[in-house]
């Protein structure tokens, strides 16, 4: 008897509580911004694609859900020729993302993703990139890196020296 | 030959181990399996001890606790040698190296071509650097424009001098070099350009780093872990390269070398590396055609309309031919032997081609003469090459000849207690000594440097040369002295050294055209084997399945012209053979003419498949299995890299549907090559080893086939989701014990099965000494291939007469020779786009003098007319060619089949 009565009263109080429930669709929950969600492609600050399609993210992905296709353009810069991932296989593990050296692919807090045809759940790159930098601002691969692609001639990168001379004789 | 080795014992890391004594201890502990980080050593290159990596700890006795560090590279194993790998100070001072190489090594690895295959990546990981402490300013290096085979990114090089080793001393180029001093070494060349080594592309595996990757792969680039691999043979010429063929997104993405002790082991050519891109090419043949009429343009067919044309065609009691080809594998051609019958079997090729081939064929079989491997031609110590341009017909026989040339001062450095793999050592005591090495040819090549004599002079007085040795070695040789005293003078010197050496090594081949050429050579070696030498003789043949070719029964080419005047042909089959370069225009359209339908079956469009009235996509080396036979001898099979999805069918399956249909009682039913392997060896049983050495398809390995794929491959549930997101089942592979999936067993496949090499903690090539004995020798289980043809015991004294000279040249009139080039003579690598840029226009070699009489300078232009042919080509000088004798180049792109060697006239443009 005295259990029921605390219970109804326990259960009274609750009127009185703030509510769990969240009404989504009508009001979006907060989630942070290192949420694992849906997978986009960023470009550096100069508004470049960040991908310079070396294959880390296809490899390191457990599920081998990313496909892609390096090439170049006229000035040796890398860029993938197609970027596609599976969604429909994904499981969002944030691999990719952790292997990126280029803070190219990322993943988001968004994942209202649900669709009726499996089919649609195929992303390309044209649903992937970006123009923004996404979470992480400021990194530009290709200043670092020491080839010479347009971005910057040989040695002007950050911490190079001029182009060794390699007719000096000095010792 | 298993001679008992003397073994020292050592001991490393408190173990107790049992090496080889002439080995260096880094080469010992990679071959017992104990990982040592390393970069300068290779095992065919030597030690020289440059990048001081691969530190050990050595010990004075039991009693030393303090030890000092050594190189193992450099360091002699010794019985009772005491080492510790393990060592703490060693290890430190390992990775200490690593990390000063660091300091300067660019951030690179997401764009560098080496990625996912570098040793640096691999060693670096090994010694556990991974973090730069070093903050002060990277290095950098301007880059140079090599050509279109090689990149050049110099920031990632660690001076390890691999590159040049191997390029300058290995291969003997002139035009990579090290330049600049101190921490500013710089390797590349004089100025930008192409790097001009025939081997070239060979850097791409040597270099440890991204320094030189391959500039072909960079434009559909794709990394190690991505390719699907098959092991693969060279297709490009009659040696028989073991290859490494990659396959990504259905297309041929690279060729690296395969290791087959015997034969290649770590290198091949620019050819054979860079000829791949054929298979990808816009030309392809990738459906079935058929021509609505004689000369009309075909139109694509579906598979049961094709069924029922064909049926008109291979109906009974038809005359029906079949014209083979030297470029397709045994199996096709036997195919289409059983198909048409062997009276009406032939081997498209020239007659003179056939005739040549047939007499090298049957003298190797017959004889009791042994043709060499190129290992063994490596260890040749008096080698003589008559007539036969190396460098462009046989690349990789050449390499081998610059290899023997090192006997000679190998022998004296041992003498002198200097361990072979000190190479900077050895070569500095050899300076200038070699072997002797003797070539005979109408004209200079890069090889003439490390010849003890050269002879210059038209086929006929090469021929006379051959006669006279043979004639000084044993006199029992027919033949008539017509030749003058330089001739009997240099022929005593040559017979001699010959006689005297060990393993005297004869070298000829069929691209002269010259039969007396062929026959002096066999002469000698018959000579020398009589007076009991071990003499080897190695022939080049024409291209890779030439000798393959020669042990099915068939004719020549003009003998089909013949068939078809006496009896117009109902179905003429073709099989992968651009006639129009086999012989005149006129005598192939003689028989296109006089056959009712033509059906022909190959990769790439060409004068020939235009005359088809059904044309057939058949499957190049990259998408099927089948076996050739290289010019020792030795049946190599292919495996495929590519699964084709569209029509493209190996050749012997579109015969087998043709058989199908002309034999009723349905005797055949080849479901896959293993069928077709057995029809053949019960057919003619010189084949039977085939069955006997190599695994057929049902061969698995834990029940599982063996994977062409790596553990890392990846995409594989996005690749083709964009044409739907189900995936699809795995493309199956009847006729290999190979599979298109990641699944299986990985390590350790039968030597001829390798896919790939990677073992943990290796992913560069040099992976590839786990699947070794130890480094540079053969292959766990023995190297892939096997012989068909050994010397059958005692000799049978086959002597060939003296042919008749060749008769005096007319006023104005030239002997012309026929040059081939590395690029642009072989059928199928000409079609590849890098290679095409190396590709020169048709010309002319001459002397000076010559030039001069008729007024030409270098790079005038030509009218030549030969043989009723008129063509405009370029005039370059050459002055080793003798007065009154030219060179022609051949079968470069925009050249008709022309018969030289032969007489023809230039005018002037
Ligand atoms: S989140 Fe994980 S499963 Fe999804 S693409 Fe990235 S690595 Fe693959
Ligand atoms: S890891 Fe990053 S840079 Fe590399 S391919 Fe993937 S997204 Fe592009
Ligand atoms: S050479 Fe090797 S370590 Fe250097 S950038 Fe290339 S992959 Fe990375
Ligand atoms: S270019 Fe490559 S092979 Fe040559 S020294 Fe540098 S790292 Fe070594
Ligand atoms: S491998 Fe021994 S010093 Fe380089």
């Amino acid at each position: 008897m005295i259990s029921i009565l605390r219970s109804m009263w326990l259960t009274f109080l609750h009127v009185f509580h703030k509510t769990e429930t969240v009404e989504y669709p009508e009001v979006k929950p907060y989630l942070p911004p290192r949420y694992r969600g849906r997978i986009i492609l960023t470009r550096d600050a100069e508004k470049k694609e960040r991908c310079v399609a070396c294959y880390l993210c296809a490899a390191a992905c457990p599920v081998d859900c990313i496909s892609l296709q390096a090439t170049e353009d006229e000035q040796g810069r890398r860029y993938p020729e197609f970027f596609r991932i599976n969604f429909s296989r994904c499981i969002f593990c944030g691999f990719c993302e952790e292997a990126c050296p280029t803070y190219a692919i990322q993943l988001i807090p968004d994942f209202e993703m649900a669709e009726y045809d499996r089919q649609n759940m195929v992303y390309e790159k044209k649903h992937l990139l970006i123009s923004g930098e996404g979470k992480y601002t400021g990194y530009n691969f290709y200043k670092i890196a020491g080839v010479e692609i347009g971005v910057k001639g040989k040695g002007e990168g950050e911490n190079e020296e001029k182009p060794v001379d390699i007719k000096e004789l000095l010792p | 030959m298993s001679l008992e080795v003397r073994m020292v014992k050592i001991t490393i890391d408190g173990k107790y181990y049992e090496v080889k004594p002439e080995k260096n201890l880094l080469e010992s502990c990679l071959s017992i399996g104990i990982d040592i980080p390393h970069f300068c050593f290779h095992p065919a290159l030597g030690s020289v001890g440059a990048c001081r990596l691969c530190a050990v700890k050595k010990f004075r006795d039991i009693d030393d606790t303090k030890g000092r560090i050594v190189m193992s590279c450099m360091e002699p194993v010794t019985e009772g040698l005491i080492v510790s790998v393990d060592d703490p100070e060693a290890k430190a001072f390992r990775a200490s190296v690593i990390e000063s190489l660091m300091t300067n090594h660019p951030h690179d690895c997401p764009v560098c071509d080496e990625g996912g295959e570098c040793h640096l990546q691999d060693m670096t990981v090994m010694t556990g650097h991974n973090y730069r402490r070093f903050d002060f300013p990277k290095r950098t290096y301007n880059n140079q424009e090599l050509g279109p085979f090689i990149s050049h990114e110099m920031n990632r090089c660690i001076q390890c001098y691999r590159c040049v080793r191997f390029y300058r001393d290995y291969a003997g180029g002139k035009d990579l070099n090290v330049y600049a001093s101190r921490n500013h070494v710089y390797f590349g060349r004089h100025e930008d350009g192409p790097l001009e080594n025939e081997y070239s592309g060979n850097l791409v595996e040597v270099c440890p780093t991204g320094v030189f990757t391959d500039k072909t792969l960079k434009r559909h680039f794709t990394r190690k872990w991505d390719l699907s691999n098959a092991p693969s043979v060279c297709v490009h010429c009659s040696v028989g390269c073991n290859t490494i063929a990659s396959e990504r997104y259905d297309s041929l993405r690279r060729i690296m070398s395969r290791y087959n002790g015997a034969v290649n082991r770590y290198f091949i050519c620019d050819r054979g590396r860079f000829g791949y891109e054929f298979v990808n090419d816009e030309k392809r043949i990738e459906t079935a055609q058929i021509s609505p009429g004689k000369n009309k343009k075909p139109e694509p067919i579906e598979n049961e309309q094709l069924l029922s044309s064909l049926h008109q065609l291979f109906s009974r009691n038809k005359k029906i031919i079949g014209i083979g080809s030297p470029r397709a594998s045994l199996e096709s051609n036997f195919a289409l032997m059983s198909l048409v019958g062997k009276e009406s079997f032939y081997h498209g090729i020239s007659k003179k081609e056939y005739l040549l081939t047939k007499t090298v064929s049957d003298f190797l079989q017959n004889s009791g003469v042994h043709t060499p491997s190129l290992k063994q031609i490596e260890k040749a110590d008096a080698i003589l090459v008559l007539g036969e341009d190396l460098i462009n017909t046989a690349p990789m026989i050449a390499l081998a000849l610059r290899q023997a040339a090192r006997n000679e001062p190998d022998k004296e450095a041992k003498g002198k207690g200097i361990p072979l793999w000190n190479d900077a050592s050895v070569r500095e005591l050899a300076q200038d000594s070699r072997c002797p090495i003797f070539i005979a040819t109408p004209f200079n090549d890069s090889l003439d440097e490390i010849s003890k004599n050269i002879f210059h002079a038209s086929s006929a007085e090469i021929a006379n040369l051959g006669y006279a040795i043979a004639l000084e070695l044993d006199k029992k040789v027919p033949g008539v002295k017509t030749w003058g005293k330089d001739i009997q003078k240099l022929a005593g010197i040559i017979a001699l050294s010959l006689k005297n050496a060990k393993n005297p090594l004869i070298i000829s081949g069929v691209s002269s055209g010259v039969e007396g050429i062929i026959h002096s050579a066999l002469n000698i070696s018959m000579a020398l084997l009589s007076v009991g030498s071990n003499v080897m003789l190695s022939l080049v043949l024409p291209e890779c399945n030439s000798m393959g070719l020669s042990f099915l029964p068939g004719k020549s080419f003009e003998e089909a012209v013949l068939a078809a005047e006496d009896k117009e042909i109902d179905t003429l089959v073709v099989l992968e053979n651009d006639l129009y370069r086999r012989a005149s225009e006129e005598s192939v359209n003689e028989l296109f003419d006089r056959s009712n339908h033509v059906v022909v079956l190959d990769h790439l469009i060409n004068k020939t498949t235009q005359k088809a009235d059904i044309l057939l996509p058949a499957a190049t080396f990259a998408e099927s299995e089948g076996t050739i036979v290289n010019n020792e001898g030795r049946a190599q099979r292919f495996y495929k890299a590519i699964y084709s999805k569209n029509q493209v069918k190996e050749s012997w399956r579109w015969i087998e549907n043709f058989l199908k249909i002309s034999d009723e009682n349905n005797s055949v039913s080849w479901n896959r090559l293993d069928d077709v392997v057995d029809s053949l060896v019960n057919e003619l049983p010189l084949f039977s080893k085939l069955k006997k050495y190599m695994p057929d398809a049902d061969f698995r390995m834990l029940n599982s086939k063996i994977p062409r794929q790596t553990m890392r491959y990846s995409g594989r549930t996005a690749m083709n989701a964009n044409i739907t997101v189900s995936e699809p089942k795995l493309s199956q592979d009847l006729d290999s014990p190979l599979s298109f999936s990641m699944e299986g067993q990985q390590e350790n496949p039968p030597s001829s099965l390798v896919p790939f090499y990677w073992t943990p903690g290796w992913n560069s090539v040099q992976a590839m000494y786990n699947y070794l004995d130890e480094p540079d020798a053969s292959m766990k289980g023995g190297d892939p291939g096997v012989r068909l043809i050994e010397p059958s015991g005692g000799s049978k004294n086959i002597y060939f007469n003296q042919a008749k000279g060749i008769t005096e040249v007319q006023k104005d009139e030239w002997l012309i020779v026929p040059v081939y080039k590395i690029f642009g003579s072989d059928e199928l690598s000409s079609v590849s786009s890098s290679i095409l840029q190396r590709i020169q226009e048709p010309f002319v070699l001459m002397n000076q003098k010559d030039a001069d009489m008729i007024t030409l300078n270098d790079g005038d232009y030509v009218q030549l007319e030969i043989l009723k042919i008129s063509l405009r080509v370029k005039v370059k000088i050459e002055n080793s060619f003798v007065t009154g004798l030219t060179g022609l180049s051949v079968n470069l792109p925009g050249m008709p089949f022309i018969d030289i060697p032969g007489f023809g006239k230039f005018h002037k443009l």
